[in-house]
Formats: structure tokens, sequence, C-alpha cells
């Protein structure tokens, strides 16, 4: 029995089904993001946990109770906002004991708590600013110090880095994980941006129109995407066309004159998904996928190749090692691993 | 040529002139009628008067003298504020509330009920008034009559000629623009406040007092000055259901101008009246911007 259970869980409004079918296991200490584009569902289903939306149908359960009994704000969840949601009239110090307040926690204790938890966010020096008087990232680190102090039996953070700009975003990340890590909070996060998921999650749930694509571990989907909506949403992905057949008890697939032994291929036409770091150079041979470079861009530690093909421009991501690399205009080879390549039936 | 002779003039100005030059008709039209009358009311103030000799042109304090000393005058002002206050503190009480309900209606509604609640505005406050009184003037009142027969009270509910009467006509009024400062208020509330409130624990009625209320006080404030100051200057509702029986400032000044025709008077409580006010809003507001604006901006 896992700590927080969600089955089936459906909300439509109207005509229009918001998530669907959605049923997902957190263990607990777990970090689970919910990534998709903005309208497939992410969201709703979070606030369907916190208790904001009432579900059309499903069930949510809390270590084997069921959440859906309980009122909002007597459910013990921890919610960050993308707005922050601060109490504008209130110091960061007194932002961070309401919760506290609300619990019945005794004077002394309470106090002892806000300290420890604006230490734990590294803003102990701000105790009696105005969140109006706090940057955005200021912000961002009380409303997790007020959900946190709350001990929640799960963290919920809704696009939470989102308004930040990307350096000030990429630091919050790495804090993120290590106050997460720390603490041992169950926590849910919900984001549109997949490299955000990628650096925070045990597991990545990656919904699209409402359903889940596929649940699992960020290095398995991004190197096994179920669909090729994931393989395309996670990071950059290549589509060759090609066919598979069936030869002495293997199966072969030929893309143009390449041709490589692929167990899960089945027989017939395929498109063959690459991504763009795992293909490499090689010198033009007549059973090699050719090409001409159209362009090439420095981008510091790797170099971005675009390769002009018989099936299309290719994306090619190659590390900068300081050799010599194909220029523009020279005709090139491209080769992968069998491995490297996911295959689907066209 | 003639183009380039109106260059010419245009490139001799000072083009610091210029902005006082475009504004000049707005400055004039103001100056026309806001500050030339006041100038004057201000002077006539301080004119004698006499009942067959009329007004003399002198500079005495005869008028601000009998304001100060004569206890008629007091009691005047006093009930002008104590309306004022009450009418305030009335719209606050109801308007807040109104304007949350407001701000949680959805669209059809909302607009619905904005047209109910600028309603006051839209009609002449003689219809408005008489309306008042047919509900409640006197044993033949819509209202009292059938309380009458139910039995609940002995006697018609005292209405016209009252000071309720007069809080409870102008507080309906005035209450859209308290119910407007309020709603301001709530629009710039995040969107998910209370969301988070509720997360931390925090039941309906802790959010509206812990985490609502705090926030629109600035709003209720600014609302309740505007709504004090026209309450305090009102003149047509006063007069209307106060009539000669029960005078407030506005009415007072109205009838030592046309009746008593002591217009050096009459311009006397007008300033006071002016001054007073003046005073108070200035010195409400600038205690509510320092006391909000550090915490909301």
């Amino acid at each position: 029995m896992s700590f927080l259970e969600l089955h089936e869980l459906t909300k439509r409004y109207g005509d229009h089904t918001a998530v669907d079918r959605l049923t997902l296991s957190v263990q607990q200490s777990e970090f689970v993001s919910l990534l998709g584009p903005s309208g497939c569902g992410k969201t709703t289903t979070l606030q369907m946990i916190a208790g904001f939306v009432a579900p059309s149908a499903g069930a949510i359960a809390l270590a084997g109770r069921d959440l859906l009994a309980v009122k909002p704000n007597r459910r013990g969840l921890g919610v960050v906002f993308q707005s922050y949601a601060l109490f504008p009239h209130m110091t960061a110090a007194q932002n961070v004991a309401f919760g506290l307040e609300m619990q019945g926690v005794g004077r002394t204790e309470r106090d002892k708590r806000v300290v420890d938890a604006l230490a734990l966010v590294g803003l102990s020096g701000f105790a009696d600013r105005h969140p109006r008087r706090l940057s955005g990232g200021q912000q961002q680190r009380v409303a997790l110090a007020r959900a946190l102090v709350i001990r929640p039996h799960i963290l919920l953070l809704d696009e939470p880095l989102s308004n930040l700009d990307a350096k000030l975003r990429e630091e919050m990340q790495i804090e993120l994980r290590t106050i997460q890590r720390t603490v041992g909070t169950t926590t849910i996060l919900v984001t549109h941006d997949q490299a955000e998921a990628m650096a925070l999650s045990d597991r990545i749930v990656i919904m699209n129109h409402s359903r889940v694509e596929q649940i699992a571990a960020p290095q398995h989907a991004y190197e096994r995407p179920a669909t090729p909506f994931v393989a395309r949403f996670l990071g950059k992905t290549n589509e060759l066309a090609g066919s598979a057949r069936a030869e002495g008890g293997e199966t072969i697939v030929t893309i143009g004159p390449a041709r490589w032994s692929h167990s899960r291929a089945k027989p017939g036409p395929i498109i063959a998904a690459v991504r763009p770091e795992k293909i490499a150079f090689a010198a033009p041979a007549a059973d090699r996928f050719a090409g001409v470079v159209k362009t090439r861009i420095f981008q510091g530690n790797h170099w971005l190749y675009r390769v002009a093909t018989s099936a299309g421009d290719i994306f090619v991501i190659r590390q900068n090692t300081g050799d010599d690399m194909p220029a523009e205009g020279e005709q090139v080879a491209l080769v992968w691993r069998a491995e490297d390549m996911t295959v689907r039936g066209a | 040529m003639s183009g380039s002779s109106k260059k010419d003039r245009t490139r001799r100005l000072a083009p610091a002139a210029v902005p006082w030059l475009l504004s000049l008709p707005a400055l004039a039209l103001f100056a026309a009628v806001l500050v030339i009358p006041l100038v004057m009311t201000v002077l006539l103030s301080f004119h004698d008067w006499s009942q067959y000799g009329g007004i003399k042109p002198v500079f005495i304090l005869k008028n601000w003298r009998e304001i100060w000393s004569d206890p008629y005058y007091a009691e005047m002002f006093l009930r002008t504020f104590r309306i004022a206050v009450l009418v305030t503190l009335t719209t606050a009480f109801v308007g807040a509330p109104e304007a949350y309900i407001l701000n949680r209606m959805r669209p059809p509604w909302r607009g619905l009920f904005v047209l109910v609640l600028l309603g006051p505005l839209l009609i002449s406050v003689v219809a408005r008034t008489l309306g008042w009184a047919l509900l409640f003037g006197g044993r033949t009142g819509v209202v009292n009559e059938a309380l009458l027969r139910l039995h609940v009270i002995s006697a018609p509910i005292p209405f016209m000629f009252t000071e309720t009467g007069i809080v409870i006509a102008l507080a309906h009024v005035l209450m859209p623009f308290m119910v407007l400062a309020v709603w301001a208020a709530l629009q710039r509330l995040d969107p998910q406040i209370e969301n988070a409130a509720a997360s931390l624990g925090a039941g309906h009625l802790t959010i509206l007092r812990r985490v609502i209320l705090p926030q629109i006080v600035p709003g209720m404030l600014s609302g309740g000055i505007i709504v004090f100051a026209l309450a305090a200057s009102a003149f047509a509702t006063p007069a209307i259901i106060g009539g000669r029986r029960l005078k407030v400032a506005a009415t007072l000044a109205y009838d030592e101008f046309l009746n008593t025709l002591n217009w050096p008077l009459g311009a006397a409580v007008a300033v006071l009246l002016l001054a007073v006010l003046v005073a108070i809003v200035v010195a409400a507001n600038r205690l509510i911007e320092r006391r909000y604006a550090e915490v909301l901006g």
C-alpha cells in the first residue's frame, strides 16, 4: 500500500474532461512531478488533491484513508502556489506562523518552529519584512517555509518556480531538492518545464490532453518514451521512417542504406526515434546513413548540427571535446546504436 | 509663407511655457467656476448684514463670532457630523459584505446586482426620498401599516423628520461608493489567497477575519472618506426628510441664503463646513496612507 493513491481520478467541466481516469501511486518521501503542456490537467489534479476542486469521479486515499471525505482545511497538506499567495498584510514570520496558529501550536514552540523554517529556506534576517518588500525569490522561499512548517503529509507545488528568472530558477531547483531530501516530505510538483521535472523528480507523470502518457523515472522516460508525445516533449528527438523485417530469427531495421538488428521492432513500416546526442559522425560508406551538414551552431560545451539527409533534416548534438568537427557543407555519415533507437510501427 | 511664419512664432516661445499655454483654457475654467466663487464666498463671510440695511462690504468677525458663541450652530454641526459618521459606519457594515458577495457572483448575476446597487444614483433624489416616505411615512406608510396590522409595533416607526430617516436614506444612496471601493480592494486580492489560508488549516470565518478583512480595510477607509464627505455636505436628502425641523449644516446655509437672506452668515456656515471637511478628509487620508503604504502599497 503506497502513501498516496489516486484511483481513476476524473474531473469534467460540462462536456470538457479536464482529467481523465488518472491513476497514480506515490511512495512516502517520493518526489513526483506532473509534467505536461498547459491545459493538460496537471493543475486540476493538484487542486483535487488539495481539495480546492471536487473530482467528478475516482478516489484519493492518503495512508489508506479516504482523503475526499476530509475538508481542504483539515487535509494537512502544504501548498505552494504559482503566485505564492502570501498574506500581504503579515510579515514573513507571521505568514509562516499562520498555519501553526491554526493548528493551535503554543507560542514558544511556534516561535521556535518559525525561526527554524525561515532558517531552512535561508531567510533568517527577513522575518519582519512584509512580502511587498521581498524579492520574487524571497517570496518564493517564504511560501515554501509557510507550507513546510506545518509538517504537511504531502507538499504540493504548483509551478512554484515559473515566476523566477532562469538563473534564480536553477538555484531554487537545487535548493528545493536539497530541502525536500532533508525534510523527507512527500512532494508533488506541477510543472510545464521538462528540465525542471527531470532535475527534481524521482518519477515523472507526463500528461497530455487530460490523460497520462507515461509514469516513469526521468531517465527511463527520456531513454524509453512510451509514446511519441513523450519523446517529443522530453528533450529533442529525430524521427526517421524505415522498415523492419524478420531475417533468420532476428528483426532487421532498415533506414536508407543502413541496417540494425533490433529486438523490439515488429516487421513492417516503422518510425524510429533517435535523440540528437546519441548520433555520431563517421566517414561516409556505402552501408551508412549519409547527409550534408547544413548548419552548425557552437553552444560552448556542445555543437548543435543540422544535417540534411534523404529522410529530412536531422539534429545532432556532439560534445565539444576540442577535436576537429565536420564543417558546414561537408559530407558525413550518421551512425547510432540499435539500442538508442525507439521503434514504433508507422 | 504663412507656414514658415507660424513656425518662427512657435520657435520663439520658451519650451517651459508650452505646457502652461496648453492648459490655459482648463485653468481659466477652473479659476472662473471654482476659485473665484470660493474666494468671494470666503470674503462674503466677513461682511456685515442687517434686516433693513442688507449686505455691507466691510471686514468684521460678527458672523464667525455668532457661529462660535451661539450653541445653536454647534448643535447643527454636531448633528451634521453625527449623521455623516453613522452613514459611514452603516455603509461600511453593509457595503463590505455586499462587495464580497458581489465579487463571488457569476457574470450574469453580478451585472444585474451592480445595476441594482447603482440604482439609487440613477433615480432622482425626490423620487427616491418619496419612496422611503411611502414605506415609512407616518401611519399610512406601507411598511408601517403592515407592521401595525400584524401587531408587531403599536405605533408607526417614525422616519420623516428624524435623524434615523436621514441616515437610512443617505446610506442608501451613498452605498455604491463604499461597495465599489471595497470591490476594487477585493479584486486586488490574490485569487489563490483563500485556498492558501484553507490549506494552512483556516476555516471560512477565520479566513474572512484574518485574511480577507485586513486586506479590504484600506478600501473600506477610502470608501469611508468619500461617503463621509458626501454625507456631511449632502443637501437634498436632509432637506426633504429633515425639512425645517431637523436642519444640518448644508440646509442651514441654504436657509440663511434664501429665507433669512443673511448671505454673510450663510457664507460663514458654508465656509466652516468646507474647512472642517477638508481638514478631516486630508488628515484621514494621510493617516491611511502612512498606515498601509508599506504593507499593501
